[in-house]
């Protein structure tokens, strides 16, 4: 089998996000990357089916945006996995969910991967749009958000487990398909020191607009019919009024705010 | 200067950091109150390779070196110093000593299990009546055939109680101080080894100290490390390396005294404003983050020498010296920034300032450092 597994460089939950100049983008001076943790579940379920076939399966890491897209293709190929390609080219830059798409299938297409898979979100933008748009691109099935992921034996099919309102969904799924992965699929493993070490010996392949075989009018900001106008921050968290007094008096106050200021009442 | 590290160094340092807060940062609090040994974790550091970080690859390590050896121990030690003194053990004073003087059995016998963590692994050179005059110690191999008859007790040996091997040094010859050590590979189950008392102490309360006893314990002469007479030269090698791994722990404790005192200056209030708004905080922030910068860098460079093959006996005395003097100053600022908060249990910090004294102390104090770094100096004198 081919196993694609999508990997996306997004800020640490941990580090402080400032919007830049222009007002839409993130400033990332300062700011952590890390492997998107839903993409760390893709990585680590490409790498256990590889790891149960015991055959010639082979999982690529596929990355696209700026150059910092090396930094968790290398933690994908230290985690074990066979190849990386990095997809970057200065026209891809301001694309939308569906434009990135578009030049992701069109990367991956090549590939004849039997299975892809990806995080059920990035944590940055949230959009969760890209993965299922790849898989309509490519004319595949798709199940998002999955908690569990089985092949049958004659690697033909997949079903996959989804947490849906009141209970869960199995959903049966021909090959090739398109699975996005949620907690609690699987627990990913840590790069031990010797991947790292064989990561380091491991070429990651750089794929721009040329090898896409797309217009510079297909992809990018030119090939996204929406934008980011701007970014805003969240309004700062008004002082907290106290409210003195006994609890008779506390509770009159606390009517006449409700009513005459909040104006909820 | 930024010291530069490279994207291997990187991904070895993130995945020491993740492991380090995702799975030791959970539980150090408690095997620290319980001073209970976190045999699993260390069990799961060798599996991903940190035990094994000096070990040539054909032995099963990762060959790595001191640089990013120090880069992930400082991780460790950032949130556990206890399992971070263990790991340190393991890689630089029982890996380095059989990987730069065993013999080729030797090495095929033990390296790939203390590489994989499969085996634990224990230094013996302190006794009773030696620390600091380590040539002083009297624990004696007699010869007897095709092997030696030990006896003597030696002090304060880490991982003694769970170490699977023992790298002991032992008087083999009464009448020449220095030459008269020898290097020898114990195994536990032996007949005439045992542990004594576990030591109950200040801080890394969750690594293990304790006595061993050597009763009439028979090694096979095939288990000399080196060869006779070489345990002194051996010893001291090793320290040196040994000293540029507690000074990385030095800087992980000084490390989190800083993180620690950066939240606490954030967040707690007082005349109405958070107390980092203070001069008087903002300078002691300023000077720990200053003095860690300039000690993680000796530690760097000491490791990079190690590493390239270079002199480095200087320089990991100073090292050491710096980190060690650095940490515990952090661990005491970053107890003053907390308050009476920072002398309670509840509060990390109050871990860290017990646990940064040890640095001062063992694989050579603060005095012998100087010392070393001063013989270093006058040449001319000797």
């Amino acid at each position: 089998m081919k196993i694609v597994v999508l990997v996306k460089s997004v800020p640490d939950t941990e580090s402080k996000i400032k919007i830049a100049a222009d007002g839409v983008s993130i400033d990332p001076a300062g700011v952590k990357f890390v492997m998107n943790p839903y993409d760390e579940f893709a990585v680590e379920e490409g790498l256990r089916i590889k790891e149960r076939l015991k055959d010639d399966t082979t999982v690529v890491a596929v990355s696209m945006g700026p150059e910092r897209g090396v930094e968790v293709l290398r933690t994908a190929l230290a985690m074990g996995a066979d190849d990386a390609i990095h997809v970057s080219d200065p026209a891809f830059e301001g694309g939308d969910a569906q434009a990135n798409a578009r030049v992701l299938a069109a990367v991956i297409k090549p590939l004849a991967a039997d299975l892809i898979l990806g995080g059920k979100q990035a944590i940055d933008f949230d959009a969760a749009q890209t993965c299922p748009a790849i898989a309509e691109y490519l004319e595949i099935p798709q199940a998002l958000i999955v908690t569990e992921l089985k092949l049958s034996d004659d690697k033909k099919t997949a079903t996959a487990r989804r947490r849906v309102e009141g209970g869960d969904e199995l959903v049966e799924l021909s090959l090739p398909a398109l699975v996005t992965c949620e907690k609690g699929l699987n627990e990913p493993r840590y790069a031990s020191l010797p991947g790292i070490m064989k990561a380091k010996k491991k070429e990651i392949k750089k794929v721009g607009l040329a090898d896409s075989g797309l217009t510079a009018e297909q992809v990018g900001a030119a090939g996204s019919k929406s934008k980011v106008v701007k970014f805003h921050n969240l309004p700062e968290r008004p002082a907290v009024k106290m409210i003195p007094g006994d609890a008779a008096t506390q509770a009159k106050e606390l009517v006449r705010l409700l009513r005459e200021e909040a104006k909820v009442l | 200067m930024q010291f530069p590290l490279t994207e291997e160094h990187r991904l070895i340092q993130e995945t020491a950091r993740n492991f380090a807060d995702n799975e030791i940062a959970p539980v150090a609090d408690r095997h620290n109150r319980e001073g209970s040994f976190p045999l699993e974790l260390v069990k799961r550091l060798g599996e991903l390779g940190f035990m094994g970080m000096l070990v040539p690859e054909q032995y099963g390590g990762t060959g790595l070196g001191n640089l990013p050896l120090v880069v992930a121990l400082e991780e460790v030690n950032r949130v556990d110093a206890s399992t971070g003194v263990t790991m340190s053990v393991q890689n630089s004073l029982v890996c380095a000593p059989i990987v730069h003087f065993a013999n080729e059995t030797l090495k095929q016998k033990y390296l790939p299990k203390l590489a994989s963590g499969a085996f634990l692994g224990a230094y013996a050179l302190s006794e009773p009546g030696s620390g600091s005059d380590a040539a002083g110690l009297v624990s004696s191999a007699v010869k007897d055939g095709d092997s030696y008859v030990l006896n003597g007790t030696k002090n304060f040996i880490t991982t003694g109680a769970e170490a699977d091997i023992v790298v002991a040094m032992v008087r083999t010859d009464p009448n020449h101080k220095t030459r008269g050590i020898t290097a020898f590979i114990l195994e536990k189950g032996w007949k005439g080894f045992s542990v004594g008392k576990k030591e109950e102490k200040l801080g890394l309360r969750s690594s293990s100290t304790v006595q061993l006893v050597f009763e009439d314990l028979r090694v096979p002469a095939a288990n000399i490390v080196g060869e006779l007479g070489l345990g002194f030269k051996i010893a001291m090698h090793t320290l040196d390396g040994g000293r540029i791994g507690i000074a990385a722990q030095a800087v992980g404790i000084a490390q989190a005294c800083l993180d620690a005192s950066v939240k606490y200056a954030e967040e707690r209030e007082a005349f109405n404003q958070p107390i980092g708004r203070f001069q008087a905080v903002q300078f002691k922030l300023a000077n720990m983050a200053t003095k860690l910068e300039a000690a993680r860098l000796l530690v760097y460079n000491a490791a990079r020498l190690k590493d390239e093959g270079q002199p480095h006996g200087k320089e990991a005395a100073m090292a050491k010296l710096f980190a060690s003097e650095m940490s515990n100053e952090a661990a005491r600022e970053a107890v003053q920034i907390h308050g009476g908060a920072g002398y309670l249990e509840d509060f990390p910090v109050e871990r860290y300032f017990r646990d940064a004294r040890i640095t001062e102390i063992y694989e050579g104090t603060s005095e012998i450092q100087r010392i070393v770094i001063a013989r270093h100096l006058l040449k001319g004198l000797r």
